[in-house]
């Protein structure tokens, strides 16, 4: 017998009562796991900016087009390490309900620009060498089926070809990893030049520049120098870093860690009183048993370190359980939701925090009834039975 | 000669209640020997729950001095005291006081937690102890799977298994019918004789009392007078 006997023990003394409490931290950190994930898969884009990246958009707004020309006029500016440039493409495979997140980049930049696309060489130069290449993530590439080697037809439902139709074809010259797992790798890149040349309109615009600067400390001084160099033209130009651009993105569908905080603020602050409560009742209907304790001689120290771990131990099954749901939970949801939140996974910091908020929570509600046990009198407990 | 286990030197002991001073002891005198089994009665109030309370290191008195083989007990800290119990007490209560949850094995072992000893030879003690109050048959059951009497054998086994000089016992038999009450105090009369003991038992029945080698009688924080059992 050791003292983790003895705190399971006391816990599962009471079958229904820890069920029910096992059963309101399950659910407190399933809905911490899973919104917390929602969360993150949408904030992700933010996380994995790069600190160095920086976004050219129409300054009237980011579905506004912008002259190729400025490509080069911008390459010039101090400060500027690589530059590239992409357009939407608006796609669908075989049928509109595929929907394809596919950019029309310049091939030569793109991987020097977005270093997080994890190719292999020999697929890297059959996509440079390829006007008709394109490159597809993993996860995309899963859910369709495609292989390097394919030659797959691509819809757009913005653009059609000078030809007629809306189909391009595209030789799938590559299948690219994340160098992270929260990396994106639900869309596809093809040549900026086949698509710019075929389209029916639009020829010689992109829908955004993309840019590394030489040092993030630059970026401000290279974003002014930007939109400064554009004002008063057709095509105003709005520089922001990549972050900054994403978030004002996000911005857009809501307050989403708001939304999320109070969620899980008001489930935790619940939990709190309910296992709270529990703890103390527990404690307080064995007072005369923890006064035997300490008359065999258990110190006052070991009788507190018993009760708080008895709460801990409650917090960290009911925890784990319902971050493992959680878990289970967003690994079925990641396939159905790709398109919309590709990056959608229970991440380490996620399961990371709810540990400490396990322990954060046990030791909130253990020790109040750990204390009074610490303190409990012998004589006046002994004196209550 | 025996010699001294226990020495209680102008013991007083005084509580306030509701803003007045109640005492229930001034400057008891008192010697306790090595294998001595002492009886003691009196009416309620008469402060022999306080003097097994004072003997047993769970409460201190307001002055005077308390020594226990030879080494002053009553201003060690309150974890000293709890060390000094685990070592030397074995406690016996009116209503066994075993833990519900715990199987009787395990309740007798709780005071080996105590101690550096293995879980091999805390397992090997806990079976001896069983054996020695006959439940070692019983060894996987809950208290709430015995009787009455079942459990104070078991709180005898959880008293004696870490093999301390004393046993302090708080009305041992008062919850129990007179034939078991009579088993168990032949165990303590067992433990006393065969095994050493040194036993201090309260009690208000005097049947029981007769099991003791001195039954001292207590009225008013005074003992009033001692009875030498045959």
């Amino acid at each position: 017998m050791s003292d983790l006997y003895l705190i399971f023990k006391n816990l599962t003394r009471r079958k229904l009562r820890l069920s029910l409490t096992l059963f309101a931290i399950f659910v407190a950190f399933l809905i911490f796991g899973v919104l917390s994930s929602f969360n993150k898969a949408f904030n992700s884009g933010i996380e994995l900016s790069a600190d160095d990246r920086m976004v050219v958009v129409n300054k009237i707004n980011f579905t506004q087009p912008l002259p190729i020309a400025y490509v080069n006029k911008a390459r010039a500016i101090e400060g500027i390490d690589v530059l590239t440039w992409c357009n939407w493409f608006g796609g669908y495979y075989q049928d509109p309900k595929n929907f394809v997140a596919a950019m029309a980049c310049d091939a030569e930049t793109l991987l020097d620009v977005y270093p997080e696309i994890v190719l292999p060489e020999d697929q890297k130069k059959a996509f440079m060498a390829n006007r008709q290449g394109l490159i597809a993530g993993q996860s995309i590439a899963a859910k369709y089926g495609w292989k390097v080697g394919d030659r797959i037809p691509m819809n757009s439902n913005i653009f059609s070809q000078k030809t007629g139709g809306s189909a391009w074809d595209f030789d799938v010259e590559g299948i690219y990893t994340g160098s992270t797992e929260q990396f994106d790798t639900n869309s596809v890149y093809f040549h900026y030049k086949y698509f710019d040349e075929s389209r029916s309109f639009g020829k010689d615009f992109a829908g955004w520049l993309i840019l590394r600067t030489t040092d993030p400390a630059l970026n401000d001084q290279v974003a002014n120098t930007i939109d400064t160099m554009f004002a008063n033209s057709f095509y105003e130009t709005s520089t922001d870093s990549e972050k900054a651009f994403n978030k004002a993105f996000i911005a857009q569908i809501g307050n989403i860690a708001m939304i999320v905080t109070s969620v899980v603020g008001a489930a935790f602050f619940t939990i709190l009183l309910i296992v709270g409560n529990t703890m103390v009742l527990a404690i307080r209907e064995r007072t005369g048993e923890i006064a035997v304790m300490k008359t065999l001689g258990f110190p006052a120290a070991r009788i507190f370190k018993l009760v708080l771990g008895e709460s801990l131990l409650l917090s960290l099954i009911g925890g784990l359980l319902g971050i493992g749901a959680a878990w289970l939970i967003i690994g079925a949801m990641k396939a159905a939701l790709a398109g919309i939140l590709p990056t959608l996974v229970l991440t380490p910091d996620v399961a990371l925090t709810a540990l400490a908020i396990m322990v954060g929570l046990g030791f909130l509600t253990g020790i109040v009834p750990a204390l009074s046990a610490h303190r409990l009198n012998i004589i006046t407990a002994m004196s209550r039975q | 000669m025996t010699e001294n286990l226990f020495e209680l030197k102008k013991v007083s002991k005084s509580f306030v209640k509701a803003k007045e001073t109640i005492s229930i002891f001034e400057g008891l005198d008192m010697t306790i020997k090595a294998g001595d089994f002492i009886a003691i009665m009196g009416p309620s109030g008469s402060g022999k729950t306080t003097l097994l309370n004072l003997l047993g290191g769970v409460d201190q008195p307001t002055s005077g001095e308390i020594h226990f083989d030879g080494k002053r007990i009553d201003n060690l800290s309150e974890n000293g005291l709890a060390a000094w119990r685990a070592a030397n007490v074995g406690f016996i209560f009116q209503f066994y006081n075993l833990m519900p949850m715990l199987s009787a094995a395990k309740n007798v072992e709780l005071p080996l937690l105590l101690t550096g000893l293995g879980r091999s030879r805390r397992k090997a003690s806990v079976e001896a102890a069983l054996k020695l109050v006959g439940l070692d048959d019983r060894a996987g059951h809950l208290p709430k799977e015995m009787s009455g009497g079942q459990q104070q054998r078991v709180a005898i086994a959880r008293a004696i298994v870490s093999d301390p000089k004393l046993m302090l016992c708080d009305e041992p038999t008062g919850d129990l019918d007179r034939a078991t009450a009579d088993e168990i105090l032949k165990m303590l009369q067992l433990l006393n004789r065969e095994f050493g003991k040194t036993i201090v038992m309260v009690t208000h029945d005097p049947e029981a009392a007769k099991y003791a080698k001195k039954t001292l009688h207590l009225d008013k924080g005074e003992f009033v007078k001692e009875e030498l059992m045959a």
